[in-house]
């Protein structure tokens, strides 16, 4: 097992900040003379998505509950191997799949949180995707990261410190950690690692945009980079209004299918498995009793499947819009007449052909259009709605 | 004496209601209620002093079934009225099945079936034993609505004009009762002939705008009349994602069919995934409209769609701006 630092792709500087809180924190676990302020009670991680903000906390995690003496997230011994598998006992992971992380969910969060860590280091709350936190989670967590026990660290991983991503309250509260996003060479480094070739590595790498998890994807998943070439194939064919909404609603049904492909499987699993913990289908003396009045908590997993749906569908389309943000940078590139580096060399010829229907202004209006639909979304337009909106927008003139 | 609008009978039209069973079919809380009043005259017109029941169906048990449907001691005629028979469960279907099977006399039962595909049983079980049938299914149709409404008036003694009654519907609403009422108030407080004036003097505004009306005559290009649905429509509650959801579908057809010049609409909808009226409708309202100012009304409708859900102060305000929004892209060359 390699060490949890090396899970971290390009991100040097903060690994050794994260390092020297590791060795602080043991020193203070050990009642020796820790160095002021290197060690403390709540972090918050930032940096863009895939640039791997829940896998620095998780390595802070391990480091900190790390059993080696002399290299602190070691990777091998139990403790690391346990926080890395998620099921070390004074590790909390908080990974919301639906919209939003309720301050229901919070305040039993926080409860558990006050308790002394079971192992005798750290007891520690790791909440990926803080930005989902409704505001009465945030206040719910806000009262115990200002009055924190004395051996409990909250990690929060956020995608920036603006106010609408985390409460301004628990912000100035935290340790800030941004993280860059990964340059392309670490993560094409990375995928070589996996035993994948080096030209497709490169590839996927730069088509990855710096996402550690989607160059992966696209790497080894053929249907990913249909999918993507899908998508990319759409800026150069919008030439009618007509065309405009049918790609519209191409990308709506792809993100959909994508999604119910995820989410069915899962739901069904689910829902089987709740019902034969209330012991519906059984048989015998006393068994209609033991389903009855359970209606409630069926359909709670179902609202909490809606939701998860919901958020892998819009997951699913953001990754489009993502891939078509790049396409319209990458037209912005040709036409300031740079040499790169390209997010999508393979199609340079369609970012060609638009750059040259298109002026520099426009070019910069069609990225925006693709960013209020990503705003749109995110404000709860129907998919449909912001996209054809896009789309429209997109038009390339006759 | 009943008219025809008050509960239209179906064959077997002329069977005596004083039998057996007596099916009502259909949810029109008032059609309903008068069928149950017309089957109660029936059994009083033989026996004044006949006993009525008037229970929803499913709150019976068995036993009761039993007592209802028995002969009696003293020789009564008796009407058991079942509400919602169509919630019946299967053991009470049952039993109704086998006292039924050996009716007694003068006992009539009225079995009240919404009409839908619930409760199939003892719809089979009415039919089975050949009842007669009254309809009282909601009125869909503003024909229907309309006959009901002459049908009201001329009970109460007047006369209605045809513009007169579909002045009344549209200020009234579809609701029956409500109808029912103001028919009657109005041939109460006047000579009896009512015409579109009299109800104007009496009525004044519109009960029910949906938003696909507000929607329609924004895309058609009627700004002024699209404002005026939209401020009724924000009036009686039709809430506002629903009227901008409306705004956005009119939009979508319009540019859907705009660039396909007149194509035989029954050919295009299946293509479309649209119904051919709605082509039709949306073909005519594409005149007038230009692709950029298609362009500029999509993202429009899609700005109005996150307003309306938060992102703006005053929605109401929101959804007047995209209308007049919509009136202006329409203008766009």
């Amino acid at each position: 097992m390699t060490s949890v630092w090396d899970d971290l792709i390009g991100q040097s500087v903060t690994v050794e900040v994260l390092r020297t809180a590791a060795e602080a924190a043991a020193a203070i676990t050990e009642g020796r003379a820790a160095s002021p302020g290197a060690m403390t009670h709540a972090w918050l991680f930032t940096g863009p998505a895939g640039s791997g903000r829940s896998i620095a906390a998780r390595a802070l995690a391990a480091a900190l509950q790390c059993t080696a003496a002399d290299d602190l997230g070691c990777g091998h011994c139990a403790a690391c191997r346990t926080v890395r598998a998620g099921t070390h006992p004074d590790v909390r992971m908080v990974v919301p799949e639906g919209l939003s992380i309720s301050v229901g969910e919070m305040r039993s969060l926080v409860a558990s949180a006050a308790r002394l860590p079971s192992l005798g280091r750290w007891q520690i709350v790791v909440i990926e995707d803080a930005d989902r936190l409704t505001e009465g989670a945030f206040n719910a967590l806000l009262k115990v990261i200002e009055e924190p026990p004395s051996r409990t660290v909250f990690l929060l991983c956020a995608p920036s410190t603006h106010p609408d991503d985390v409460a301004v309250t628990i912000r100035s509260r935290c340790r800030v950690v941004p993280l860059r996003t990964p340059p392309i060479e670490a993560v094409a480094a990375v995928l070589r690692a996996d035993g994948i070739g080096d030209e497709l590595a490169r590839w996927a790498a730069a088509a990855g945009q710096g996402h550690v998890g989607r160059a992966r994807r696209l790497a080894r998943d053929p249907e990913a980079r249909d999918h993507r070439a899908a998508v990319l194939a759409i800026p150069a064919s919008l030439t009618s209004l007509e065309r405009c909404l049918s790609a519209a609603d191409r990308l709506v049904a792809a993100a959909e299918a994508e999604a119910s492909a995820i989410t069915s499987r899962l739901d069904a699993d689910e829902t089987e498995a709740l019902q034969t913990a209330l012991g519906a289908g059984a048989t015998g003396r006393g068994t209609a009793t033991s389903v009855r009045g359970s209606v409630g908590v069926v359909r709670d997993l179902e609202r909490r499947q809606r939701s998860r749906a919901t958020r892998v569908q819009r997951d699913a389309l953001d990754r489009a819009l993502v891939d078509l943000a790049a396409f319209y940078r990458d037209v912005l590139l040709v036409q300031a007449g740079s040499a790169g580096p390209f997010a999508h060399p393979d199609f340079a010829e369609q970012v060609r052909t638009v750059a040259e229907l298109v002026t520099p202004a426009r070019a910069l209006g069609r990225l925006d259009a693709v960013l209020a639909c990503r705003l749109a979304i995110e404000q709860n337009v129907k998919l449909v709605i912001a996209v054809q909106a896009m789309t429209a927008a997109l038009r390339l003139p006759a | 004496m009943p008219s025809a609008a008050d509960v239209q009978i179906e064959k077997p039209d002329d069977a005596p209601l004083t039998g057996p069973i007596v099916l009502l079919l259909g949810d029109e809380e008032l059609l309903v209620s008068r069928a149950v009043e017309r089957v109660v005259a029936a059994a009083r017109a033989h026996d004044p002093d006949a006993e009525v029941t008037d229970r929803i169906g499913s709150s019976l048990d068995v036993a009761e079934f039993y007592e209802m449907l028995s002969p009696s001691l003293f020789g009564g005629r008796r009407v058991l009225v079942l509400r919602s028979a169509h919630e019946l469960k299967a053991e009470q279907v049952t039993t109704l099945s086998t006292l039924l099977a050996s009716p007694v006399d003068d006992v009539t039962v009225v079995i009240h079936h919404a009409g839908a595909v619930r409760g199939k049983a003892v719809l089979d079980l009415a039919r089975k034993h050949k009842a007669p049938q009254l309809t009282c299914a909601k009125l869909t149709r503003p024909e229907e609505r309309m006959d009901f409404v002459r049908g009201e008036v001329r009970r109460a003694g007047g006369t209605i004009t045809a513009d007169a009654a579909a002045a009344l519907i549209d200020a009234v609403g579809s609701d029956l009762r409500e109808l029912s009422s103001a028919a009657i108030q109005l041939v109460g407080d006047t000579d009896g002939r009512i015409n579109a004036e009299l109800v104007a003097a009496y009525h004044e505004g519109r009960a029910e705008v949906s938003g696909f009306a507000v929607a329609d005559l924004a895309v058609a290009g009627d700004t002024g009349r699209a404002l005026e649905s939209l401020r009724w429509a924000l009036s009686v509650g039709v809430p506002q994602v629903v009227i901008a959801d409306a705004l956005a579908d009119g939009v979508r057809s319009v540019a859907r069919v705009s660039g396909l010049g007149r194509a035989n609409p029954n050919e295009l909808a299946p293509r479309l995934g649209m119904p051919p009226w709605k082509v039709r409708r949306a073909q005519s309202q594409a005149r007038g409209w230009s692709e950029r100012g298609l362009r500029n009304a999509l993202g429009c409708v899609a700005e109005l769609n996150a307003d309306v859900k938060g992102v703006a102060v005053d929605p109401d305000y929101a959804l007047e701006r995209a209308v007049l929004r919509l009136g202006r892209a329409r203008q766009l060359r």
